[in-house]
This record gives structure tokens, sequence and C-alpha cells, in this order.
């Protein structure tokens, strides 16, 4: 691979897709810098999966302009086939076909020659930690081995871009911290990963996310560039009686959202600059006993803050 | 298209297939089952029909005729009757299907030459109207002068001359156009449910967002079934050859090729409807929307010649009719393929426009 003179490796501008009166996706700029690790963050149903399936040509947008590793999508899809790996949201290996069997399957389909191929299936068996299941039906593994196997099919031709669309939803906790030092050692030898998650601890590890929310882009930036933005608005309240105390500060205006965390609230302010003091009066008013104190924003806050302002969400699919 | 690629999906394919047992138990249980169904099970040339008869002139030449109906095999006397109205009560009850009246003056109407036997027969099957038909000309034939030998009627009295099976056995005739059912049959719904499938697990969402092209993947699933269409036809023609004797009078090579022409061609057909349907299930539908047709018009259940001007263009579109023409000139009438060229010719271009249809109609696209 040589060495790409252009640092970006996707850009979209207007992207929009609409399955009949749906809008799945709604006017979408983006641009994802090469060799890091960019998440798309978003509810289930918020236009993450159309995207992604846009952005590898396997979707016609209704409108807007892709470029992907310096290809225009979707007419030079099929170029870029062989460029960029793609590990779906479900499975989509073959059960019916032994571990070795996929991989070869799909060495062959990506035309590494059957040498080449060998060699390169020997060394996933290894590094995904497979050596001693080759034989094994794919259906027949866990959640977890079924990750790391589709993974390894997905960078088997050592994509220079890999998608990734929520990688991780079957899959516990220890499996997803062990799949996540596999795309950071992915990211580190220089292939660019666009992921999409639900997880806001696999946002927090991005090097950019981008909030989607009912296919809008309501946020794009690195995590520490989003929450900085909220400082000031997180306060973190210790009352005696959290549940009342919480129903007192939901009502109150100004304030986007009360999350209980063991006995501690997390009460994220819209940002005026009286905020802070009406929810303390507020506590007062009520006769609570409460001691409010400045909290540091997290990514939830910064999810919660992009998509509260923007109106009830309407019953969409 | 690239050999490796092309490669890589046949065996894919071929080991997948290797897995499911249901399916590798369709390959040799359909055609056994079949040839054994429609071998013994299924018989066009009715015997033992249940029968009544009431002789009430029981003379020795009405005795002697009943006794020779009887001796043809297609009646089977179960029902002791003694007047028309006891027949006519058993038929309307189904006890029977076919009724034999012979009335007292069953003697003077022979020699007047009138109508000496009635025959009732049960006309809601038609199949079973032809038998009794048939049985009907029995006392027909016995003119007056030919009493001189008392009603001595032969079993052959009938002047139907069958070329190709005197014997009159249905199997040489069903085995071959046996070959054709279950290849349509078991061809058509192996590939009608090949893409699907895939789409259903999840498996073609991997597949399109890799290099493999539509042809490369539509070329490489049809073609480990070829195989295994060329397999159930041995099937077929050893166990037609084993149990009921069914000739080759032709080129067996020649069979062979019939039969490679509509496993294509059934194929192809299987592949189309398969970049079509949603689901399985409606593969499977769509597939019986194909299949009974093909039964039913091809000539394989009844002859193309009774058939409208209007069905038996239809049946023309169908690849079944033109294999029973090819497999029956064969392995019936020793002909070869090329004084069939025409129906050669048929087969070929279904096939042609078949996959080209399916490649066309594959998108690399989910939308």
């Amino acid at each position: 691979m040589a060495a790409p003179a252009d640092p970006v490796a996707i850009r979209a501008r207007g992207l929009t897709k609409r399955f009949g009166a749906l809008v799945a996706v709604d006017d979408i700029d983006l641009t994802v810098p090469r060799a890091s690790v960019y998440g798309f963050l978003g509810p289930n149903g918020s236009g993450k999966s159309t995207t992604i399936r846009m952005l590898c040509g396997l979707l016609t947008p209704t409108a807007g302009d892709i470029e992907v590793l310096g290809l225009r999508i979707p007419q030079q899809a099929e170029a870029l086939r062989s460029r960029i790996g793609y590990m779906t949201q479900k499975f989509s290996l073959f059960e019916d076909l032994s571990v070795r069997e996929n991989l070869e399957f799909l060495a062959a389909v990506q035309d590494i020659p059957a040498a080449a191929a060998r060699r390169r299936i020997d060394g996933l068996l290894a590094e995904y930690r497979f050596e001693d299941r080759q034989k094994q039906l794919a259906g027949t593994l866990s959640g977890g081995q079924k990750q790391r196997l589709a993974l390894a099919g997905a960078v088997i031709h050592s994509p220079e871009l890999l998608f990734l669309d929520e990688p991780t939803s079957a899959v516990d906790p220890e499996s997803r911290r062990d799949f996540w030092e596999k795309l950071f050692d992915l990211a580190d030898a220089g292939t660019t990963l666009l992921v999409s998650t639900h997880y806001m601890d696999e946002a927090e590890r991005c090097h950019r996310i981008a909030i989607l929310d009912r296919g809008v882009l309501v946020a794009d930036g690195t995590p520490d560039e989003l929450t900085g933005a909220l400082a000031g608005r997180c306060l973190l309240v210790h009352a005696g009686q959290p549940r009342r105390a919480r129903q007192r500060l939901v009502a109150l205006p100004g304030v986007l959202s009360v999350a209980q965390i063991g006995n501690v609230l997390r009460v994220l302010t819209d940002g005026a600059p009286d905020a802070v003091a009406r929810v303390r009066d507020a506590l007062r008013e009520a006769g609570l006993v409460a001691e409010a104190t400045p909290g540091e924003p997290n990514l939830e806050d910064v999810f919660v803050s992009a998509t509260r302002g923007r109106g009830p969400r309407e019953a969409a699919a | 298209m690239k050999a490796r690629r092309l490669l890589a999906v046949m065996v894919k394919e071929l080991r997948q297939m290797r897995r499911d047992r249901i399916t590798l138990a369709m390959i040799v249980g359909i055609p056994v089952m079949q040839l054994v169904l429609f071998g013994y099970a299924i018989n066009l040339n009715l015997r033992g029909l249940s029968a009544g008869i009431a002789d009430q002139a029981n003379t020795s030449a009405s005795r002697a005729l009943v006794m020779d109906m009887v001796a043809t095999g297609v009646i089977d006397p179960v029902v002791p009757a003694t007047s028309p109205q006891a027949l006519m009560d058993a038929l309307r009850r189904g006890r029977i299907s076919v009724g034999v009246v012979i009335p007292p003056d069953f003697e003077a109407r022979r020699f007047d030459g009138r109508e000496a036997v009635q025959v009732l027969v049960d006309g809601s099957d038609t199949v079973v109207q032809g038998a009794a038909l048939q049985l009907a000309q029995l006392p027909l034939d016995t003119t007056p002068t030919a009493n001189t030998r008392p009603l001595g009627l032969g079993r052959g009295q009938v002047g139907v001359v069958s070329f190709y099976n005197p014997e009159r056995r249905s199997p040489v005739n069903i085995v071959p156009g046996l070959i054709g059912v279950i290849l349509t049959m078991t061809m058509v719904l192996f590939t009608a449910v090949a893409i699907v499938r895939e789409r259903e697990r999840g498996n073609m969402e991997l597949l399109i967002a890799t290099p493999v092209t539509s042809a490369e993947l539509m070329v490489g699933k049809v073609a480990p079934y070829v195989a295994i269409g060329l397999v159930q036809t041995s099937v077929v023609l050893a166990l037609g050859t084993w149990l009921f004797r069914v000739p080759v009078a032709g080129s067996l090579l020649e069979v062979y090729v019939a039969a490679m022409l509509l496993i294509l061609a059934n194929l192809t057909l299987g592949l189309l409807i398969s970049t079509r349907a949603r689901s399985q299930f409606q593969a499977m539908q769509m597939t019986f929307f194909v299949f009974l047709p093909s039964i039913l018009l091809s000539g394989f259940m009844f002859p193309f010649a009774g058939m409208p001007r209007a069905v038996q263009w239809i049946a023309e579109l169908l690849p079944l009719t033109h294999f029973l023409r090819l497999v029956r000139g064969i392995m019936l009438r020793g002909a070869g393929l090329a004084d069939m060229w025409p129906d050669v010719l048929a087969l070929l271009a279904f096939t042609a426009v078949m996959m080209a249809a399916a490649i066309l109609r594959f998108r690399k696209r989910l939308d």
C-alpha cells in the first residue's frame, strides 16, 4: 500500500436516503480521516446501518455525494470492494462451513493467490485464537467467537478501510474489550475503521465520533471536544431522597435529563447561566436536603444534549 | 469471470450440501420414492375395478361371457347382485365402480343383434370410464353369426394394437418420463432456494460486499447441481431397468445428454425464481407453480395431442415437454437427438434465456 496522499478516507456531502415516506438518513456531511477509529453513535433506527451501507456501495443514496478512498460511490463501488472490509451487524459468515472453510472461501473470493491465502489464514487463525477450532462449524461458535471470526474474515485481504456495523452488540464485556484491542491494532497498522455502536463506553474509545439521531447528524468531533463543550452543564446531586429529588428536577425548565446513579443524581442542564442556581433553588423549595456539586460531562451527556434539543421523539421506525 | 472465484463458490456449495442432510436425502430419496410410487402404485391401466354382476339370464352363454369379463382382470366382482336396481345402489354408495347387467332375454337379444349387455359405470373417474368402455366391447363384438363358436371371446378380442409397449405395462411408459419429472422437481427447488436462503441467513450482505461477480455467483451455484442431477438420472435408469425391465432402445449417452439439457434448463429457471423470491417459502411456492403445469401439461400424465391448442402452446414453454419427447424417443423408439433437434434447441434456448435473466436480475445491491 503506497502512502496515501489524501489524509481523508471518507467524504460525504448531503447524504440522504429515503425509504418511501421515511427519511432514514437526512442530509449528512461526514469526513473520516485515515488511520483512525471513527465511531457512529446512535440508538437503534437512527440510520447508522443505512449510512454504512451507502458508504460501501450496497445501498444507493437518494441524494448526496460520496467519495471513499478516492472513488466515487456508488458508481465505482466494484473497484472499492477489494479495498474495504465490511462486518455486518448480523453474523453473515456461513454457519454450515467450518472456521477454516469460511476463511478459505473469503480468501478465494478476494482473489488472494492460493499459497498466500494459506499463509494468511494460518496467521489469522493464530492471531484470532482459532487454531484448535479450525474444523468447528461457524454456527456452533459462541457469540464472542463469531465476532472474532467475522473480523478475521473482514480483514483477510488487509483492507485499507474497515466498516463495522454494531460489531459487539451480542458479545459479553470481556470479549468486547478483547475485540476493541484488535481494532486498535488494526488502526495502529494504518487501517481506517468506521464503527457503529450504541454503547457509550465504546464511543469514548474512538478517535472521533459522530452522533446520529433519527437520521440527522447532531454532533461530530473528538470525544474531548464534545464533552468539553458541555463544561459547567453537569451537576451531581447528592440527595437524601433521590427519587423525590429526581421527580422535582425532571419537571424543572432548563433541565435536560436527570439520571440516577446509585444514590447520586446526574443532572444535565441546558447551559443557561442561571440553570445551576435554579436547580439548587428548586431542591430547597421542595424541602429536600441535597448538595449539588459540578460534575465532569461524559458522552452520555453529549448524546442527551444533542438529541433532547430536537423536540419529542416521535414513533419513527 | 475468474476461475479461482468461480471454483470457490462451487466448493462452498458442495461443502454446504454435504452438511445438509435433508438435501442429501432428497437427492436419492425422491427418485426412489417416485419410481416406486409411479411404477407400482399409480397404474393408469386399471385392473381389479370393484364390480357387481347381475346375470338375470343365467344361460351357459351368459355365464361364459361373465367368466370372460372376469378373466380380463379389469373387473373384480365383489358384490353379488340379482337386479339392476341393486347394482345402481351399490354404484351410488361407491361400493363398486362398474356394474354389469345381463337381462333375462339375453339370448333373444343376442340373436336379434340388439344390445344384450349393459355396463354401468361410475363416470366420476374418467380413467375408470375408459376401462369400462373397453369392457363394453366384449359383448358388442359378438355378432349373431359368430355364434357358431359360442361366445368364445379371447382376451385380446379388442382391436387395439399397442406399439412400443405391447404388454401395456405402465412403467415402460412412465419411467423415462419420471426422469424428467424428478429432475424438474428437485433441480428447480435446489436452486430456487439457493440465493434466497443466503439472503435470509444474512450471507448475501457479506457476499455482495466482496469482489465476487454476479456471473461467478450464479454459475458457481448451478454447476454442482448438474452432477447431482446426473446422479438422479442414473438412479432412475438403474432402478427402472432392474425393477421394471424398462428398455433403452437408443443410445444411453444420448439419454444423459437429454437429461443434462433438462437439468440446465431447470437449474437456471430455479435461479431466476431465487432472484425474485423474498423468502425460501415463497421460492417453494413459485417452484410448485411451475411444477404443477409441468406434470399436467407436458404429456407425462395426459397425452399432449389431446390438449386444446392454447394449452399446447403453454406446454411448449415448459422444459419437461421437450425432454419427454426426447427421452421417450431415445429410450422407447430408439430415435437419436439429431432426429429431434427442435426439442434440443428449445431446451438450449430456454437455458440461455433463464441464465441471462437471472444474472441481469441479480444486483449487487440491497435496494
